[in-house]
């Protein structure tokens, strides 16, 4: 698949100015809102660094403790699988439907399953895919991925949801009434919830030491999409096992506040059993992950607990929008997660950042993830995934600067300065600067000249 | 206390005077200052874009022309979080390291190394919005950082500022995010860049600010190439150069 242009995908989305504006408002508003949460946490650094902690812990003895996993949650009578990518995992989830005859499946929200095609793969043989998430159902809706990984719809005004649901619903397209467009959704998708023959969830924590699968959702959609069907399947990727209920409670203190401020959410739900005359299946999903726990400087993204914190801060990520980034997931976590997904299609992400940092500060597990994308520039070169333009100039910038001959007679005149400059400032031509902003003023002499008229006799 | 002064290339090119200011400054203090010759840049700009080999002559070139001083000092953040903290692409040296451990930005050499607080020879009777880069917040710590809501409030730029008689502190919202400029970012991702720059001087615009200061002119290069595009009627100063009692 080709290079995904971030830059090209980020500038249309801001050239349409209603949707940048309403987006960075109101993702600006989650941070602010993360903000004052944390400030009423005192020991909030403490919770950071424990929960940090518990994670490299985990991560250091995963083998043990998915194992451990499995024996208890077999012990409840749940039926473990393992499944070594995407596929495997699409591959388990239908075979499982078919031999049961569910053709017609709700899902909760899920990362998982969107890093997994899950949605698309179950369709095209025939099971009928419903999500129950507000946020997911609209972009369902709309043929379209989520664009954040907490809110999947927040790239949509309420303008747009219910242009969308006078389309899908027939609803009033004038009413974008938040309450009206949720009655909407609620009336068309219980009947999908009470029919369904099987259910599916996403994981937010497994824990090893009860073999529970634990949700944190709102809506109640998890719940419904859990137990509402005699047939239910849990979605884990390898990394979200965690030890004990103790190590729960600093990640439930940390989740909701990090994402959107709430002390908590209104839903934390252990499923540990089939309801009475159904039955439970979970599948365990690498994916990539063993390979990520190899790689020296990347593992310490395997922590993420998807609270979207680090995307809310971003200044890039509110301005170039959640779709910009055509992967699964966007922001700063996405670019240092999917180029270990697919190299080549995502070598342009790392240099979809200014490097400011602030995402690290946010993490609640403490991901290094500015020092992490700065190093994934230097796997882009070191991989020849650099474009070529821009790697020439670094070569050409790279001579002229460890020669001060030729870099000094490059600048003693900010004139030739003005032509030269920027090749090895910023390598392409002031044409592209100028595009939205005015070029600088060169000055009458450099401050090179300068000393050496006024110091030097 | 034998001082080296790295002016960054685009100071040197399209702000001379910053520079200057910060000789003049130094010189004022007392320091002897030198400024070496054969510099160029640290290499920031291939470094950033993930070439490191490319970067490796000119950080070679830097250590040699900077090794010999007791401090290294630069009115710039970016620079100086750079040197100190990204500094690989040349093999680890006594002298790599010693240039990495004795670099300064002016606003810090000046708050922790000289203990300055007053320039009885600067008056500066204007409203100023402070910006201090990422660079200087989130790589030297110069500034307390807005996510560590529980951390003391900080300024090593606002303590420098507050010696210089008459001037005026506004505030502006979203005070620390970052400018947009981000080096080959502002070119790469000139849209988002611009976008960036735009909101910020917006903001500013609205605080009732006459001048934009900062102690990274890239990130007022940036700003002033958008403020100059949305017609703001906003000016832009380096630190040093209020400090050093320029007029204007």
């Amino acid at each position: 698949m080709s290079v995904i242009d971030q830059a090209k995908n980020a500038a249309e989305f801001i050239e349409d100015k209603t949707h940048e504006v309403s987006f960075d408002k109101l993702i600006w508003m989650l941070r602010q809102k993360r903000d004052e949460a944390a400030l009423q946490v005192p020991e909030w650094e403490q919770l950071r660094d424990l929960a940090s902690a518990i994670k490299e812990h985990t991560l250091a003895n995963l083998g043990p403790y998915l194992e451990l996993f499995e024996a208890n949650a077999k012990r409840n009578g749940v039926t473990v699988h393992w499944a070594r990518d995407g596929h495997e995992h699409n591959q388990i989830v239908y075979d499982i439907l078919k031999s049961r005859d569910a053709d017609t499946l709700i899902k909760s929200k899920s990362m998982l399953t969107e890093e997994c095609g899950t949605t698309p793969f179950l369709q095209s043989r025939g099971v009928k895919v419903s999500e129950t998430d507000l946020g997911e159902r609209i972009q369902q809706l709309d043929d379209e991925p989520p664009s954040h990984i907490v809110g999947p719809a927040f790239q949509k005004t309420t303008e747009d949801v219910a242009a969308l649901f006078s389309k899908v619903y027939g609803s009033d397209p004038n009413k974008a009434d938040p309450v009206y467009l949720a009655h909407v959704m609620r009336e068309h998708t219980r009947p999908l919830i009470t029919e369904a023959k099987a259910g599916m969830t996403g994981t937010n924590f497994a824990i090893a030491e009860t073999g529970a699968i634990v949700t944190i959702t709102n809506e109640g959609n998890a719940d419904l999409s859990a137990n509402a069907p005699k047939l239910r399947i849990c979605s884990v990727g390898i990394e979200k096992i965690i030890p004990n209920n103790e190590h729960l409670a600093v990640f439930v203190r940390l989740l909701a506040r990090s994402a959107t401020g709430m002390p908590i959410t209104q839903y934390t739900s252990h499923f540990r059993a089939a309801r009475e005359g159904g039955e439970m299946h979970v599948v365990l999903v690498d994916n990539g992950r063993s390979d990520r726990l190899g790689m020296e400087k990347f593992w310490p993204s395997l922590k993420c607990i998807r609270c979207g914190a680090c995307m809310n801060t971003c200044p890039v990520y509110r301005r170039s929008g959640g779709l910009s980034y055509g992967s699964t997931y966007m922001g700063p976590i996405g670019i240092i997660t999917m180029p270990t997904f697919e190299i080549r299609r995502y070598s342009e992400l790392p240099f979809a950042s200014t490097l400011n940092g602030s995402c690290t500060n946010v993490c609640p597990v403490k991901i290094n993830i500015h020092e992490q994308i700065y190093a994934w520039r230097g796997v882009m070169d070191e991989k020849h995934q650099t474009p070529s333009l821009k790697k020439q100039a670094m070569i050409i910038a790279g001579k002229l600067l460890s020669h001060p001959e030729a870099y000094r007679i490059a600048t003693q005149s900010t004139e030739t300065a003005l032509k030269v400059l920027p090749r090895f400032a910023i390598y392409n031509h002031f044409n592209v600067w100028g595009r939205h902003r005015e070029v600088p003023a060169p000055a009458n002499e450099t401050f090179h000249e300068w000393y050496r008229k006024n110091r030097t006799h | 206390m034998r001082v080296g002064l790295m002016i960054p290339c685009y100071v040197d090119v399209f702000y001379p005077k910053a520079g200057i200011a910060a000789l003049e400054l130094l010189e004022k203090l007392d320091i002897d200052v030198e400024y070496p010759f054969d510099q160029t840049c640290c290499g920031q700009p291939m470094a950033n874009s993930g070439c490191e080999a490319d970067a490796r002559a000119t950080e070679e070139l830097f250590i040699r022309n900077f090794a010999k001083f007791e401090y290294i000092v630069t009115p710039s953040g970016s620079c100086t979080h750079h040197i100190r903290n990204k500094f690989i692409a040349t093999p680890p040296s006594p002298e790599r390291d010693h240039v990495q451990s004795h670099v300064y930005d002016l606003v810090e050499f000046l708050h922790d190394i000289l203990k300055v607080n007053e320039f009885p020879w600067a008056i500066f009777p204007h409203k100023v919005a402070l910006h201090t880069s990422c660079s200087a917040i989130r790589g030297l710590f110069m500034q307390s950082m807005s996510e560590r809501v529980h951390d003391q409030k900080f300024s090593k730029p606002k303590a420098l500022l507050q010696g210089v008689q008459g001037i005026e502190f506004v505030d502006f919202e979203r005070h620390d995010e970052c400018c947009g400029f981000g080096g080959t970012f502002s070119v790469t991702e000139e849209a988002v860049a611009a976008k960036m720059g735009y909101d910020k001087v917006d903001f500013i615009d609205k605080s009732g600010a006459e001048y934009i200061v900062s102690s990274d002119l890239s990130c007022l290069m940036h700003l002033q190439g958008c403020a100059g595009r949305l017609q703001k009627n906003l000016k832009f100063l380096h630190l040093a150069q209020i400090l050093n009692g320029d007029k204007e």
